[in-house]
């Protein structure tokens, strides 16, 4: 009876779960995928549909640890069985484009410790800097106008009639479609990225941070008007302070957005940072690394994102919603 | 005054005692803060124009205490919102100190029925509000908001934040945040009406022992007819469809007021006259669904209640 009870309680409708469940449940977000791949890396009949040859036999073109589809070396066992020769040997395995997690777990660590392959090839910290640098660059642009703009079109309805219109088409333009164009106008190096992600980031930011702004409680704005604020005064005192804690978490979620931009920006003229780490790394079929690149890619942008929430909890201590979350 | 109904109509709340008579004497002769002529105000919607207010006329006197009451859909926030300046009119005058009301000043405090305290300064904060607006220094700001919270009685919570505030504690940060400029008249949209009926009626009380300490004249709108005949000396009375002016009621009840007048003659002779003008018995409010007398029965016939 206790245990059928216990169980539906999981299940409340938008109802918030006990501290201890909401920890085990927070886990178990991770936990799941990691679970499932290690069911199909390590548990050979579940999936497992190549072979890595172990003992070459009498097959001419086996080698040890080389990888072939099962059918491949069922026939070949076939082949020598009706020939009478040594029959070769092997494994099921995944394919090279699955490595199993604890060959990505130490990718982790050997992925920093490689030298690079060439002479002017860059260490991963390196190329991640050189992603971050452009991920920053970007957002800060879009940001430095971005964020005023947004705060005049949510507050001024002239500013809002004369932006708006042409930014809701502009922001249905894909951003990667200006690469070229970029190129042509910035050169091959850091300048078309940064515009990339500028304007993957800066028509949709200019869009929310208005919307953000005209959701202000107006009568907030009355009560300020009646204390004598003058319409200018308005816009420093009340607007911007009143707006501030959903303009922050607005930034958060668009920040998010800007990395989304990261792969496609990195491609443009020459590719640097991380994608081109992923990129070589694949060519050389070096799988677990580029799994590695990728969550750490996944690490960078859930870090920052978990710390700017903490910093904003700190900075806006005065609103409910805030704290409540 | 065009519906007056002699049958239904006591009046008994005309009668004044000498006292009370002398205080409205005293009161007239001081000068008109607020005066209010033929003032109308029309909304232009989809379907046609409505009138809200229609040829509203009034003079309040300083240091006065208005109460302006009527039925739901009869303009009073509407009027509290143009004397404040939120709002444009259509025709009329809406004179403060004999100069036209033209947009929101710092001569006409209003308090609002949702609380609008700014939440991310605290309480102290908010009260220096409107001082910082009007360049006055920090410092002196400070000064001041002290003072005024010390006569809302709040100087403990200086430095909360208005989320840590009951209903009726940021009411009086309100009130003291109106008050710090010194206004004319402080205009209350139903200031009291989210609060629950204790300390709605402590608020009253205080309200009135503010009003009595500092030179403010007070327009206050409210629904509630105790809370009109309680606070006020006048009671300008609306009614709907449009909004106009029934009647301007003087109060007959004696001050100081007290929680105990509540069931004086003279109290209950002005609440029947309120009643009287602002839910007439034989009309039917065309704006409500009318309540069934006779309803359907869904339990057991056997199963009372009562």
């Amino acid at each position: 009876m206790r245990f059928s009870s216990n169980v539906s309680s999981w299940f409340n409708v938008r109802q918030e779960l006990s501290p201890e469940r909401r920890k085990i449940v927070g886990w178990a977000s991770f936990l799941l995928p990691i679970l499932l791949w290690c069911a199909v890396s390590y548990v050979p009949f579940i999936w497992h549909p190549m072979v890595v040859v172990q003992q070459a036999g009498d097959v001419d073109y086996f080698q040890t640890d080389m990888l072939v589809t099962r059918e491949v070396f069922d026939e070949e066992v076939a082949n020598m069985q009706n020939d009478g020769k040594r029959l070769p040997e092997g494994k099921a395995a995944n394919p090279i484009y699955l490595p199993a997690p604890h060959e990505v777990a130490k990718a982790f660590y050997t992925a920093f410790t490689t030298e690079p392959a060439q002479k002017e090839g860059l260490w991963l910290h390196q190329s991640l800097w050189q992603s971050i640098q452009v991920i920053f660059w970007g957002f800060f642009i879009s940001s430095l106008i971005g964020v005023p703009l947004g705060i005049l079109c949510g507050t001024y309805s002239v500013f809002s009639r004369l932006f708006e219109p042409f930014i809701e088409f502009f922001r249905y333009l894909p951003a990667p479609a200006f690469g070229a164009l970029m190129v042509a106008i910035l050169g091959i190096y850091d300048g078309p990225k940064i515009a990339i992600i500028v304007i993957g980031t800066f028509f949709q930011q200019v869009l929310i941070i208005s919307n953000t702004t005209r959701k202000l409680d107006y009568s907030l704005l009355e009560a300020a008007m009646t204390l004598g604020t003058n319409k200018f005064k308005l816009l420093w005192h009340v607007v911007i302070p009143g707006i501030l804690p959903d303009l922050y978490r607005d930034l958060r979620i668009l920040l998010g957005w800007a990395w989304t931009y990261l792969i496609v920006a990195e491609l443009i003229g020459t590719s640097s940072g991380i994608t081109l780490f992923i990129t070589q790394q694949a060519r050389y079929q070096h799988f677990e690394n580029v799994y590695a690149a990728i969550f750490i890619i996944g690490f960078i942008g859930l870090g920052s994102d978990l710390m700017l929430a903490w910093l904003g909890k700190r900075l806006f201590a005065w609103n409910k919603a805030v704290n409540k979350e | 005054m065009t519906t007056e109904d002699k049958s239904m109509t006591n009046t008994d709340y005309l009668t004044q005692s000498d006292a009370v008579k002398q205080r409205f004497d005293r009161l007239k002769q001081r000068e008109v803060i607020l005066e209010v002529k033929g003032l109308s105000k029309i909304y232009k919607t989809a379907k046609g124009e409505t009138t809200a207010l229609k040829n509203i006329s009034f003079k309040t006197h300083r240091r006065e205490f208005v109460c302006v009451i009527g039925p739901s859909g009869c303009g009073k926030s509407t009027l509290a919102r143009i004397l404040a300046g939120l709002e444009s009119y259509n025709g009329g005058e809406a004179l403060l100190d004999g100069k036209p009301i033209t947009g929101p000043g710092r001569d006409r405090g209003m308090v609002f029925q949702g609380y609008t305290l700014f939440p991310w300064r605290t309480v102290k904060e908010n009260v220096m509000f409107g001082l910082q607006m009007n360049n006055i220094t920090t410092n002196e700001a400070a000064r001041e908001a002290d003072q005024w919270l010390d006569l809302v009685g709040l100087e403990k919570f200086a430095n909360a934040y208005p989320h840590e505030l009951s209903g009726g504690m940021k009411q009086r940060v309100a009130i003291a945040r109106a008050l710090v400029n010194q206004p004319r008249i402080l205009l209350m949209d139903e200031p009291f009406g989210a609060l629950d009926a204790q300390t709605r009626c402590k608020m009253q009380t205080h309200l009135l022992e503010i009003w009595r300490n500092i030179d403010i004249t007070i327009v206050f709108i409210t629904h509630d007819l105790d809370e009109a005949i309680f606070l006020a000396d006048r009671i300008l009375v609306l009614k709907a469809h449009p909004g106009e002016v029934m009647e301007l009621i003087e109060v007959p009840v004696s001050r100081p007021r007290s929680v105990e007048q509540l069931f004086s003659p003279e109290f209950l002779a002005t609440k029947a006259r309120l009643e009287a003008l602002i839910h007439p018995k034989e009309e039917t409010d065309t704006n409500e669904i009318p309540i069934q007398q006779r309803m359907l029965r869904f339990v057991n016939i056997e199963d009372n209640v009562e």
